[in-house]
Order: C-alpha cells, then sequence, then structure tokens
C-alpha cells in the first residue's frame, strides 16, 4: 500500500519532466533542420516533417515521445550524429564504477570520523577534523580536485591526473576497477567526488551519536557494566543508522550531479562529461535525454530511501498496519 | 541645557544584539574584513587594474607567460602577478575576473529572492490549489541539485540564442540560470511567514476593507516578513558565488573574453603541467578567500540571527 501511494506520486513529476524534455527536444535547436542541414527544399522538409511525424497534432507528438522513449529511443545526437542511448550507455559504466567507489569511500569515512569526534569531541584529532570538514563545506568542489591534481599528479607524479587507465570489457560493460592503471586513475576522482558526502554524513554521525550517547538506555548499559566497544557501537552508532540511511541515499543522487563536476576536472569519460560538452556545443537532444534520466533515477532513489527507511524503522510499520 | 544627541550609527550597532555578537566573535570580523576589502577591490577594478581587460590593444602577446613578480625577459615590462598566454597582466584578469563573478553572484541572488518571495507571497495569500502548485514545483526542483538545474537552464536558454550572441549574453544567461535555480528557499520561508500573517487581525482587516490583492500582497504582508529573507539572501549569496564560478570552470558560464575567477581557473588549468603555475594560483586563491569568508560570515549570521529560520 505505502509503496504503491509512493509510486503513484511519482508519476506526475514523471510526466512533467517528460513534458520539458519534449518541448526542449520539439522546440529548441530545430530537429529538422540539423537533420537536413543548410540547403533543403521545402519539400524535403514536408517531408521529414511527415516522416518524424511532426506534422501531427501536439498531443499526439507527445505521445509517439513518450512511447518512443520507451522503447528506449532518444533520438539522435546532434553534435556526434549516434543515437543518444548508445552514447550514454558507452559512459555509464564508468559514472558508476565512480559513484559508487566514492560513495563507499564517504560512507566509510563519514562514518568513521564521526564517530571518533563524538566519542571524543576535545581531542586534537576531532578538532582538526571539524576545522576541516568546515573549510571542505565552503570550498567549491573543482578547486579541490585541482589540488588534488596538483599534489599527486604534478608535484609527486604518483597517480594520473585524467582518463580512466586501461579498461576490461565484460559484454557490454567497460570496467577500470581489474587493472591496477585504473584504479590508479579513479583514486584522486573518488576522493574528490566524496569529500563533500564525508563532511555531511561526519556531522550527521556526529550529532546523532553525540545524542544517543546521552539518552537513558546507554547510561543503563554502562551502569550494567558493559565494555566501552559494545556500548558504543552495538547499542549507539546502531541507534543512528536510520537519519544516516536516508541522508546517504538521497546524497547518491547529488553524488552524480556533482560527477559532472569531478567528471571535467579529471576528464573522465563519463556520462557527466558528456553533457558538459552537450551544454557547450548545443547538443539538445543528449540535454534533455540527461534531464529525463536524472529525472527518473532521483524518482527511484527517493523511492528507495522511502522503502529502507520502512525497512530499518519498525515504527512506521506498526503505524501503517493501525491505520 | 544640553539636548540629548542622536545616538550614531555605530553606536546604535555596538548596542544592538548584531553588533555585540560581532565585537565578539573574531572570525566573524576577520570574514567581514576580508569581504569587504574583496568588495572594494572588485568595485574600483577598472581603477586600480593596471590594463584595461575589455580593450583588447593594451596587451602584448609578446609579454605573455611573464613570470609574477618579475619583468619579462624580452621586453622589461614588470607585472605583479605575471601574465597569461595572450599577454594579459594577471593582477589585472582576477581583479575584473572577481568583479565579474561578484555582480554575477549579486544579481542571480536578486533575481531568486523576487522570484521566491513572490510566488512565496502568492502561494500563502491564495493558498489552496495555487499554493499546491507551487509548492509542487519547489519540492521537485528541490529534489534535483542546483547545479545541475542552472546547467540545463544554461545549456536550453543558450540554444534558443544566435550563436553570434552567445558570448555576449552569456553574464544574462548565467544569471538567469542560477537566479532560476535558487528560489526555493525563499518561497518556502515567505510562504510559511506569510500564512502566519494571514491569520492576524491586520490583514483580515484590509480584506473586508477591500484593498486590491496586489495592495495587500506589497503594502501589508511583505513588510511583515521580510526580516528572514535577508538571512537567507546572505547565505545564498555565498551559494551563487559558488555557482557561478563552477559554471564558468564547466565552460557554461563567462567566455574567456569576459572571464570570471571560474573562466580564469578553467584556463589556468590546461597550463598546470607546462610549469606556468600563476595562472591559477592568483585566481585560485582569491575564490578561496572569496568563498571561505563570505561562508564563515553567513553562517554566523544565521547562528545569530535564528538558527532555525532557514530551511
Amino acid at each position: 500500500m505505502f509503496l504503491l501511494r509512493r509510486l503513484l506520486q511519482a508519476i506526475p513529476v514523471l510526466l512533467v519532466t517528460a513534458f520539458l524534455s519534449f518541448a526542449a527536444f520539439r522546440f529548441i535547436g530545430d530537429p529538422v533542420q540539423s537533420m537536413l542541414g543548410q540547403d533543403a527544399t521545402a519539400a524535403d522538409r514536408a517531408e521529414l516533417m511527415a516522416a518524424l511525424g511532426l506534422d501531427q497534432p501536439f498531443p499526439v507528438q507527445f505521445w509517439n515521445f513518450i512511447v518512443n522513449v520507451l522503447h528506449g529511443d532518444f533520438g539522435f545526437s546532434t553534435r556526434i550524429g549516434q543515437p543518444v542511448l548508445g552514447l550514454i550507455l558507452d559512459r555509464l559504466p564508468a559514472t558508476l564504477e565512480l559513484a559508487v567507489l566514492s560513495f563507499v569511500v564517504a560512507l566509510a569515512l563519514g562514518m568513521i570520523l564521526g564517530v571518533t569526534t563524538a566519542l571524543k569531541p576535545q581531542s586534537w584529532i576531532s578538532r582538526t577534523v571539524m576545522a576541516g570538514s568546515l573549510i571542505g563545506v565552503s570550498l567549491p568542489n573543482f578547486l579541490i580536485g585541482i589540488g588534488l591534481i596538483y599534489v599527486f599528479s604534478v608535484q609527486l607524479g604518483w597517480l594520473p591526473a585524467f582518463g580512466r587507465g586501461e579498461t576490461v570489457q565484460i559484454g557490454w560493460w567497460s570496467t577500470g576497477l581489474l587493472t591496477v592503471s585504473g584504479w590508479k586513475a579513479i583514486l584522486l576522482p573518488a576522493i574528490s567526488l566524496s569529500l563533500f558526502q564525508v563532511t555531511l554524513i561526519l556531522r550527521l554521525v556526529r550529532a546523532e551519536m553525540t545524542e544517543v550517547l546521552h539518552s537513558d538506555h546507554i547510561r543503563f548499559a554502562r551502569a550494567r557494566g558493559l565494555p566501552d566497544r559494545m556500548v558504543n557501537f552495538r547499542y549507539a552508532l546502531k541507534n543512528t543508522l536510520v537519519p544516516v540511511i536516508t541522508v546517504s541515499g538521497l546524497q547518491l543522487g547529488s553524488i552524480i550531479a556533482f560527477a559532472v563536476v569531478t567528471e571535467t576536472v579529471f576528464q573522465w569519460p563519463g556520462i557527466g562529461l558528456l553533457f558538459i560538452n552537450s551544454v557547450n556545443f548545443s547538443d539538445v537532444p543528449i540535454m534533455a535525454t540527461y534531464l529525463l534520466l536524472t529525472a527518473v533515477l532521483f524518482v527511484v532513489i527517493n523511492l528507495i530511501v522511502d522503502l529502507l527507511y520502512y525497512l530499518f524503522d519498525p515504527r512506521l510499520r506498526v503505524k501503517a498496519a493501525g491505520r | 541645557m544640553s539636548t540629548p544627541s542622536k545616538p550614531s550609527l555605530w553606536a546604535r550597532f555596538r548596542a544592538s544584539d548584531l553588533g555585540h555578537a560581532f565585537l565578539r566573535s573574531p572570525g566573524a570580523m576577520i570574514a567581514f574584513g576580508l569581504l569587504v576589502l574583496i568588495m572594494l577591490a572588485a568595485l574600483f577594478a577598472p581603477l586600480i587594474a593596471p590594463q584595461d581587460l575589455r580593450d583588447a590593444t593594451s596587451f602584448d602577446l609578446m609579454d605573455g607567460f611573464t613570470p609574477p613578480f618579475s619583468a619579462n625577459e624580452f621586453t622589461g615590462n614588470f607585472y605583479l602577478l605575471g601574465t597569461d598566454d595572450q599577454g594579459r597582466d594577471m593582477l589585472s584578469a582576477v581583479l575584473f575576473g572577481l568583479r565579474a563573478s561578484l555582480i554575477v553572484g549579486i544579481c542571480a541572488v536578486a533575481l531568486s529572492a523576487l522570484i521566491g518571495v513572490t510566488l512565496g507571497l502568492i502561494a500563502g495569500y491564495a493558498g489552496g490549489r495555487v499554493d499546491a502548485v507551487i509548492m509542487r514545483a519547489a519540492d521537485v526542483q528541490l529534489a534535483i541539485p542546483g547545479i545541475l538545474v542552472a546547467l540545463l537552464i544554461f545549456g536550453l536558454t543558450r540554444s534558443l540564442l544566435p550563436t553570434g550572441l552567445r558570448d555576449a549574453m552569456a553574464i544574462y544567461v548565467v544569471i538567469l540560470a542560477i537566479g532560476l535555480s535558487d528560489w526555493v528557499s525563499y518561497a518556502r520561508t515567505v510562504r510559511s511567514a506569510a500564512m502566519v500573517e494571514m491569520r492576524r487581525e491586520y490583514i483580515q482587516a484590509a480584506i473586508m476593507m477591500g484593498r486590491p490583492p496586489r495592495a495587500i500582497l506589497r503594502r501589508h504582508l511583505l513588510p511583515n516578513v521580510a526580516r528572514p529573507i535577508f538571512v537567507i539572501a546572505t547565505i545564498n549569496f555565498a551559494l551563487a558565488v559558488i555557482a557561478e564560478s563552477t559554471l564558468s570552470y564547466l565552460g557554461a558560464g563567462l567566455p574567456p573574453t569576459q572571464p570570471s575567477l571560474g573562466t580564469l581557473i578553467r584556463i589556468g588549468q590546461q597550463f598546470l603541467f607546462s610549469g606556468e603555475w600563476w595562472l591559477l594560483f592568483f585566481p585560485g586563491c582569491v575564490l578561496l578567500v572569496l568563498a571561505l569568508s563570505i561562508n564563515l560570515l553567513g553562517d554566523w549570521l544565521r547562528d545569530t540571527l535564528n538558527p532555525r529560520a532557514v530551511k
């Protein structure tokens, strides 16, 4: 029931974005002109318009657009002249590997640092971490990326500054995670992309942990003489997980968004770089498709987070059943 | 008998809560001082800068790649912060870039405040279906990160322009893109404040007297919900400056002919491996100081004025 209601709420959002990207396709950057070139006759034009279904009434065109999209047909890129779907699928593995790795880094680092600063708020480690996280939040992400390149690529020469390294093809998926050069190449972008998330998760874990550590059940557990380790991790940390999951899950979407910036800094051949190039060269079909895919992605992520919430917090289930 | 003199602005500031908190916070004072310095430098850029970047005849290709703090080995011209590949003085480039970044930031904040406050007032005043539509739109936009929205607006708007005009219009398109991507926080705050005010008697009285809706919105509602708008605007100014530099860095912002800090960093990164570090270093440092000081000041202002006013 819960899930069904969520799904129904998502449909209007998707329809609106579909309409926006359809409008972009149709009215910005004349598709007929870009396919025919400059010197086409009016007859050629009419013929192509009929072939593409552009002479039909507006609602019919919109319907055809949705049918095409559901069949995976997003039209042709005006700059590269290939189907948009193929271009995106080619670059999807690079972005997904980068996003997932930096998400894992962010979650691990954020939790560790968050727990550390919550348990020992006065130690110099905690103070350094907190000051660093303040600076990390306020700096533009690309500046940090460039700084990493300067230190590790230009000065030390340890890691490559751009590209993906060697990739291995598994079916249609090209992975960089099976070669040494691939791992070397992904390290800097993943760290740079994760930094914003690290500071966010760190602050959240710290705030939640501090609150939980002062609650009665923790004091009782200490009074029973349970070992510190068990109290801190089994009792305290577990209670902070629900908000952490929600927020970091929602952040997965913004990782994909910020990947646009990181991919530009490190010239990482993913969909973010494809999107930026399409913005710079006014390649409307790719922009419109990206808009649509991002909307779907965000709706799906929100759904999954809601579902996880539901699974991790039994109180919600009881409430739903009681209604 | 002497009449009690009216307290000066400074005395009133010192006596206020805000002034009191300000004088006790060294962080806020340093940030404010740096920001004032940066603002002045940007304001007087045409007077301070040794070169006028808008005039292509004022720089010489022969002066290209002069290192900072030294004279060019061929022409003997001295440049404090060095020159770029085209012989442009970096000091002038940074000053004008700073100016461009701040202009875009201020205009974008003004635009988003205008849109957000108007929509928030209308939503709070009208309620019902109008309110639902505006707030749903706000929810959808809030779900997608601002930088993506700004990129999409920039890309699509630019595609509408004829090719020759794209560089000249870039600054307006950037302002539009950032302004449109940032209105939600104003709309939400103003709406909830307006909904509270709507139940008050003076608004009810104004409605009873048959004041037209426009007058009620502008004369009665707006002045009473204005306070939190300024806090949001300060914080959003930091976000707008960072958004602008990011867009320009990505190449979806100001063109190299009228660079902002982001554009300069984008250009400078191309020379990172060939050793011309100053092309990247100086604009990077200025952006760093700018971003840090606005953020520190914004955080401090939010904590001091009202911790719960924003979002």
